[in-house]
């Protein structure tokens, strides 16, 4: 079960702080790989040669790629201790679709907020909200997505927390004040030692996008 | 408890078909509503209202949407003919293609067919060329993805194993997956579609073209 395990990511990413956070919470040590994305690195090639995309996970040599695959593959292998997905198949599908639902509508609605056009981007911010406002309506009065555990769905969603601050300062979108329970999950999350530690710094998230962003509305 | 198993779907679609696949492959009865995604009904805005599509699988009441989704919660409820592989590493690679003909194969597929203008859909048979041949890698030694028996990759494959087809047809592009270009998957098609749980759950062939190309035009009939 144990042997050698090996990421390969980028720090700000978001797809890459869930790979993280499932590897701390079921305390597995691994051998962490920083990708300049701007010049891949040849085992990044190797090891991901159809999307070329990181996080990859290489478990004893084999990749496993896609951020949400590798959390389904890291709660299957180690699965004796803090169980990210439920055992219901009801419930387990519940998780995925969610998962999905992050990936499908916030991540994308997400990216429409850098649009360079000042109608775009408030068309963009306002699509963003609304995903943010459903992710709300089904968290509910849970403390997470999992229901009293920190869970799938929660490990999915939580690393876009350490974006907003960014959308915050550059783009003007409030979501403590328009989503404050989304806003209070996230904070709740950030208390768990597993987020907390993997967490990079909003600071040095929010320059990374204004750099970023800056090659996008130039372009 | 009365088990009730209920698929709202549309004839046409790839995604409802898949359910349909699944369910026929481990014998599970199940009743199936066709929807008019023209004029959806009270039902599948109650069953699926955050995204209002089809498919929508309702098991004794509780709905689960997004196909994907739906073959899993199967396989893990219904334990006969298992789709996925036991060892988590076969398990992450064959959700790993299945995605990758969802986001990568079908935009090329589609684009390949319709696209704006000749360019587009010439760049766009390129690139899916370039992805069947990840998928013809893939195969390997197999008769199916799933091994000796189809699994999840193979339902998810129906994408390429027949509606392909059916889209090239319609929309007169050239025949992509042919014997010559990509042997594996050429031969993978034509058993795919033999296996009874498959065959039964195709949609009418001639029905099928002509829909789509009410739908989308025939774009490609200058050639």
């Amino acid at each position: 079960m144990a042997g050698e395990v090996v990421l390969l990511n980028f720090w700000p990413s978001t797809f890459g702080l869930r790979v993280r956070i499932a590897l701390a919470e079921k305390g597995i040590k691994y051998e962490y790989k920083e990708e300049d994305l701007s010049n891949k690195s040849p085992l990044l090639l190797e090891m991901n040669p159809i999307i070329k995309q990181i996080p990859v996970l290489i478990h004893n040599g084999k990749p496993v790629c896609e951020s949400l695959l590798i959390v389904q593959y890291i709660d299957e292998v180690w699965n004796d201790k803090s169980p990210l997905l439920p055992s219901d198949p009801c419930q387990r599908a519940q998780a995925r679709f969610w998962a999905d639902f992050v990936d499908k509508k916030v991540y994308v609605a997400s990216r429409k907020v850098w649009r360079p056009k000042r109608e775009e981007q408030e068309e963009g911010k306002k699509e963003f909200l609304e995903t943010l406002k459903t992710m709300e309506g089904e968290l509910g009065d849970k403390p997470y997505f999992g229901g009293e555990t920190f869970g799938y769905v929660d490990v999915s969603f939580i690393p876009f927390y350490s974006w907003f601050h960014a959308y915050k300062v550059l783009d003007n979108i409030n979501i403590e004040a328009e989503c404050p329970k989304i806003d209070a999950w996230a904070k709740r999350c950030l208390q768990k030692e597993t987020v907390a530690k993997n967490f990079p710094d909003k600071k040095k998230v929010y320059e990374f996008v204004a750099q970023t962003r800056k090659k996008y509305v130039s372009a | 408890m009365a088990e009730e198993v209920l698929v709202i779907g549309a004839w046409h679609s790839p995604y409802s078909r898949r359910v349909e696949m699944a369910l026929k492959l481990k014998g599970i009865d199940y009743k199936y509503i066709e929807e008019d995604l023209t004029n959806k009904s009270p039902s599948l805005l109650k069953y699926n209202p955050v995204h209002k599509k089809i498919p929508v699988l309702v098991h004794n009441g509780k709905p689960v949407a997004e196909s994907l989704v739906i073959l899993e919660y199967i396989d893990e409820t219904w334990k006969n003919h298992p789709i996925l592989p036991k060892d988590p590493y076969e398990r992450a690679n064959a959700r790993f293609w299945a995605k990758f003909i969802d986001e990568k194969c079908l935009p090329a597929i589609l684009k390949a067919c319709w696209g704006e203008d000749q360019k587009e859909r010439e760049k766009a048979a390129e690139e899916l060329s370039k992805l069947l041949q990840f998928l013809e890698n893939e195969l390997k030694g197999k008769r199916y993805f799933g091994g000796e028996t189809i699994g999840l990759l193979d339902i998810a494959a129906n994408m390429i194993g027949y509606w392909l087809g059916v889209l090239e047809e319609a929309s007169g592009a050239s025949e992509l997956l042919t014997r010559e270009k990509f042997p594996k998957l050429f031969n993978w098609a034509n058993e795919f579609v033999c296996v009874s749980a498959i065959k039964e759950s195709l949609p009418p062939r001639d029905k099928h073209v002509a829909f789509m190309r009410k739908r989308f035009g025939m774009v490609n009939a200058s050639k």
